[in-house]
């Protein structure tokens, strides 16, 4: 075996000369000889009907190549948007979606024409001159008004705007803890919905070769192989005549996975004109279009003894799709399989309901999910904590699944590999300096200060997925691949499924497999986001998965290559294969390491004649890896901060995380996720919100200046720890950390918020707790509080 | 009606006959060929198309090419000294201040000139400094972190200020 020098190292990465000398490749960085540019034409209208388009004026606009809509590309496009099965298999209305509308429009943003000229400027100029006519319809956009019987309909010829209601485990199941409970506490909580805000839009260059037909296409992807399966599946090629290239990619937070309408539009209007077309979306155009988080209503209700006893849960979910299915939207159904999150429940019930209005999809945002799972469940354990006048800490610990009961299955049938919650709650304790801060609150309390302690103790099921699980919910196995081969002379090749977009593949990867090999790291190249190269197909990067499952296929098929050199280091060494060892990256004889035969010496060898009988040439292998089961890092987040009550602002004193994502194979990457996640989880808490207006359906938050993603000016100082639980689950003993920060976060700021405002009689905040809701808040809470001093009835 | 427009960028001076309303970003990226300034939003909140002009940090979606006739552009293909890289580029690889990387160019420049205006800041004029630059992946720590470093490296003589993360074991 080969010593361990590269896995747990802080390595720098790779990738980054290129990237901070401008030597980078993203997707705009690209052009083909000849190519000509596609603008979209889109409905500004949440809901309507489409009465009439005239092209005449954009047709004879200087530099218009081409003016195409819906009839045109008729036979160019098949089929609809996928849609696959998620946690809610069981669909009521799945609406039909084709990525250009002739008739209906259902959000603002849906495409009903495409220009395209010989320059960017002039189809964005043209753009402007096709005139389309529409009859506004009543646009769907309150969720709980869209479940009426006599709501407007989301398409018109829908019966409801019921997408899925789906009981998956009955309100009977919790009866008898809700019955025999001494105290219940009821909650709605709401999931903004959020714009994943890659700072690299999208982008598409397409080029269809007419003569060979074979279609080129270079995109921002997570997953450039399901999208040359669902582009070229729709356009009638087969895959080996498509190619999809994802270079360097600007970020994606999972709105980089579904296949777009304008990844059909762009390589079909390459091919109807026989030139490379070029598309780069718009930063207001991405606001609008690319799929959000969230947009979630939970109705929660926690039964207990008083004693914090947990009897059960009753959780229901009510998720805003969109105009139609994100392809992956209904995965984020798992908030309620998710719900019970680090604790032992008798029973949860759960009910999860999708409502189709008049936005764009929603579909997996950087936790998809889990976020608001751990959002939900955190915050009822503080409600429940501050109802029963129990400290939030000890009613967690009295409830958390201890680490002696692992591997653990939930009432949803799903089995925790491994955890130690209370080591990482303590350890986070011990780093804020917990007791000493209650006691600062209670003084600070006296004289008028609002200081609020927020916990969020998480868990995450990541890593997809058991092909089993992962078929049932996906339709596709959701194993990785992994190619490894060795040249000549001793350089090594790797190509991974997985798509790196920011998380430092090329750096970590190469780090397990030059250890696996035992050859210098240096040696080592990992390619990617090129479906000509590597095995059949690749799955891409999402839900934390890249290296519990990617960096795993990676180990095996290094390993796959070492047993065969093995073999024939055993030829070359004249001796029994199982005589020969492999250690500090060479092959020897037992008990004689001084004539060794090093990995390239090998490889060189197996390229040559007098192979061992029926040995192949070359030392190269694919694997596949299907993990036995899902990855679950956990952790605790603490969050320290001060509400000034006549302003509604917040000031951080201290943010403390202690996660746990089991061996690490590079420690500063890890750190920069963890930073990313808890700063993107802390914008949601504070910051931002896609905001619709409620009656028309226009996007107010349709630019930079709008949505509010945060400064460097607004972040607090994070504090990291970490404890460190191997997962069973897989050789290297490594879980996913992507997410974690986002799943994490959101809980810790809003129970400090509560937390801080608790004396004033609030018991609940939702978000964004920006300072004119917290100061609303705060002045309502106020108000009551004086009438009731004056006579009026207790608070409930 | 295309103009002409002569400048100097990254130190050679260029002559291109443009149209009027061509936004200088674009004209470094499509006409000049320089494809490390990179394009995130279309309202100038974003500040990944920044680059120096005549050594001020501009956003290079805020001008018209044809508006920075005779200026001294300088973008990140022009900071490097060969195969040296300039301690701010340095320091974004020695301290992971950037995952993605689109924002980066951006973020180095700004930090230029963050940096020669103030060679020795204070985290809270770091994050001043580069408020209108937004990144999405690193919440900030490990960019306010290697701000801080390239300013030691570069030779400030003040004292270094508190550290931006402290934990991790």
């Amino acid at each position: 075996m080969a010593v361990s020098q590269m896995i747990g190292a802080k390595i720098h990465r790779r990738e980054d000369p290129r990237l901070v000398s401008g030597h980078g490749h993203y997707v705009d960085d690209f052009n083909q000889p000849g190519q000509v540019y596609a603008s979209f034409i889109r409905s500004p209208y949440a809901h309507a009907k489409i009465t009439s388009i005239d092209l005449t004026e954009a047709t004879a606009a200087k530099g218009v190549v081409a003016v195409y809509t819906a009839k045109d590309f008729q036979g160019q496009i098949a089929g609809t948007h996928p849609t696959v099965a998620g946690f809610a298999a069981e669909k009521k209305t799945v609406p039909e979606r084709f990525p250009i509308v002739s008739g209906e429009v259902t959000y603002q943003g849906e495409i009903v024409a495409v220009i395209v000229a010989d320059s960017s400027y002039g189809a964005d100029d043209a753009a402007n001159l096709v005139n389309v006519e529409y009859e506004v319809l009543p646009a769907v956009m309150d969720l709980d008004e869209a479940l009426k019987a006599d709501s407007p309909k989301a398409h018109i010829d829908l019966a409801d705007n019921v997408g899925w209601d789906i009981t998956m485990v009955p309100w009977e199941a919790t009866e008898a803890g809700f019955s025999s409970a001494e105290v219940v506490v009821k909650e709605r909580i709401h999931q903004q919905r959020l714009a994943p805000t890659s700072m690299e839009t999208r982008g598409i260059l397409a080029d269809y070769d007419t003569f060979d037909k074979k279609l080129t296409i270079w995109m921002s992807s997570q997953n450039p192989h399901f999208i040359r399966l669902f582009v070229g599946g729709a356009m009638g090629l087969p895959e080996s005549s498509v190619r999809v290239i994802s270079p360097d990619v600007g970020g994606g937070f999972g709105s980089k996975i579904s296949p777009y309408p304008e990844d059909y539009l762009v390589p079909a209007t390459s091919r109807l004109l026989g030139r490379p077309v070029k598309w780069s979306e718009s930063r207001t155009e991405s606001l609008q279009n690319v799929t959000h988080g969230r947009g979630q209503i939970f109705d929660v209700e926690v039964a207990a003894k008083r004693d914090g006893t947990l009897l059960g849960m009753r959780v229901t979910q009510f998720l805003d799709l969109g105009a139609y299915h994100g392809t992956f939207g209904a995965f984020q159904a798992c908030a309620c399989v998710m719900a019970g999150g680090a604790y032992k429940w008798p029973m949860i019930s759960a009910r999860t309901v999708g409502v189709l209005t008049n936005r764009v999809p929603t579909d997996p945002y950087r936790g998809a999910g889990r976020p608001e799972a751990t959002h939900l469940c955190e915050r009822m354990m503080d409600r429940l904590a501050l109802e029963i006048g129990m400290d939030p800490a000890a009613l967690r610990r009295k409830n958390f699944i201890q680490a002696s009961e692992f591997p653990f299955s939930q009432n949803f049938g799903l089995v925790i590999d491994s955890g130690d919650y209370e080591k990482s709650l303590a350890k986070a304790m011990d780093i804020v300096g917990y007791d000493a801060l209650r006691k600062r609150q209670a003084d600070l309390r006296k004289e008028g200060r609002y200081l609020g302690i927020g916990l969020s103790t998480w868990i995450e099921l990541c890593g997809f997925g058991p092909s089993g699980l992962a078929a049932a919910t996906a339709g596709f196995a959701l194993v990785e691949s992994a190619q490894v081969k060795i040249h000549p002379t001793g350089s090594v090749a790797v190509y991974t499924g997985t798509h790196s977009h920011g998380q430092g593949h090329e750096t970590t990867f190469a780090q397990i497999v030059a250890d696996t090999l035992g050859v210098p790291y240096d040696q080592v190249q990992i390619r990617h986001g090129d479906t000509n190269e590597g095995p059949g197909f690749g799955f891409g990067t999402y839900g934390s998965r890249s290296l519990a499952v990617g960096g795993m296929a990676v180990r095996m098929a290094s390993l796959k290559v070492v047993d065969k050199a093995k073999k024939l280091a055993a030829h070359m060494l004249e001796a029994a294969e199982e005589d020969v060892v492999f250690d500090q990256g060479k092959f020897h004889v037992k008990g004689s390491p001084e004539n060794g035969k090093a990995m390239g010496e090998v490889a060189f060898a197996s390229f040559g004649g007098g192979l061992p009988e029926g040995m192949e040439q070359g030392l190269e292998a694919i694997a596949y890896f299907d993990p036995p089961n899902l990855v679950w890092p956990f952790g605790a987040h603490i969050a320290v901060l001060e509400v000034d009550p006549d302003t509604g602002s917040v000031k951080f004193e201290q943010y403390v995380a202690v996660d746990d994502c089991g061996n690490v194979i590079n420690p500063m990457i890890v750190e920069g996720q963890l930073h990313g996640g808890i700063v993107q989880g802390l914008a949601q808490a504070l910051f931002e919100d896609v905001a619709y207006d409620p009656e028309s359906g226009q996007l107010r938050t349709g630019t930079m200046l709008d949505y509010t993603i945060p400064t460097a000016n607004e972040i607090p100082i994070l504090t990291l720890g970490s404890t460190v639980t191997p997962t069973p689950v897989n050789e290297l003993g490594v879980k996913g950390i992507g997410e974690a920060g986002t799943i994490a976060a959101s809980g810790a700021v809003i129970n400090a918020i509560t937390d801080a405002l608790s004396p004033l009689g609030i018991k609940h905040v939702d978000m964004p707790a920006s300072p004119d809701r917290l100061w609303k808040q705060i002045q309502e809470a106020k108000a009551k509080s004086s009438s009731s001093a004056n006579g009026g009835g207790a608070q409930a | 009606m295309k103009r002409k427009v002569a400048l100097t960028v990254n130190g050679s001076r260029r002559e291109d006959e443009v149209e009027p309303r061509l936004l200088l970003v674009h004209y470094l990226r499509d006409v000049a060929g320089l494809t490390g300034t990179h394009i995130g939003c279309d309202t100038s909140q974003c500040g990944a198309c920044t680059v120096l002009v005549d050594g001020k940090a501009v956003k290079s979606c805020t001008l018209f090419a044809v508006q920075a006739q005779d200026a001294n552009v300088q973008t990140i293909e022009g900071l490097a000294d060969g195969d040296k890289l300039h301690p701010l580029q340095q320091a974004f690889w020695d301290n992971h201040g950037l995952q993605c990387g689109y924002c980066t160019p951006g973020f180095i420049m700004a930090g230029v000139y963050l940096l020669a205006e103030n060679p020795n800041p204070s985290d809270d004029e770091i994050r001043k400094g580069l408020e209108g630059n937004l990144c999405r992946c690193t919440g900030y720590v490990n960019i306010i972190k290697s701000v801080k470093d390239a300013a030691q490296k570069m030779g400030a003589t003040k004292s270094a200020g508190t550290p931006v993360t402290a934990g991790g074991d």
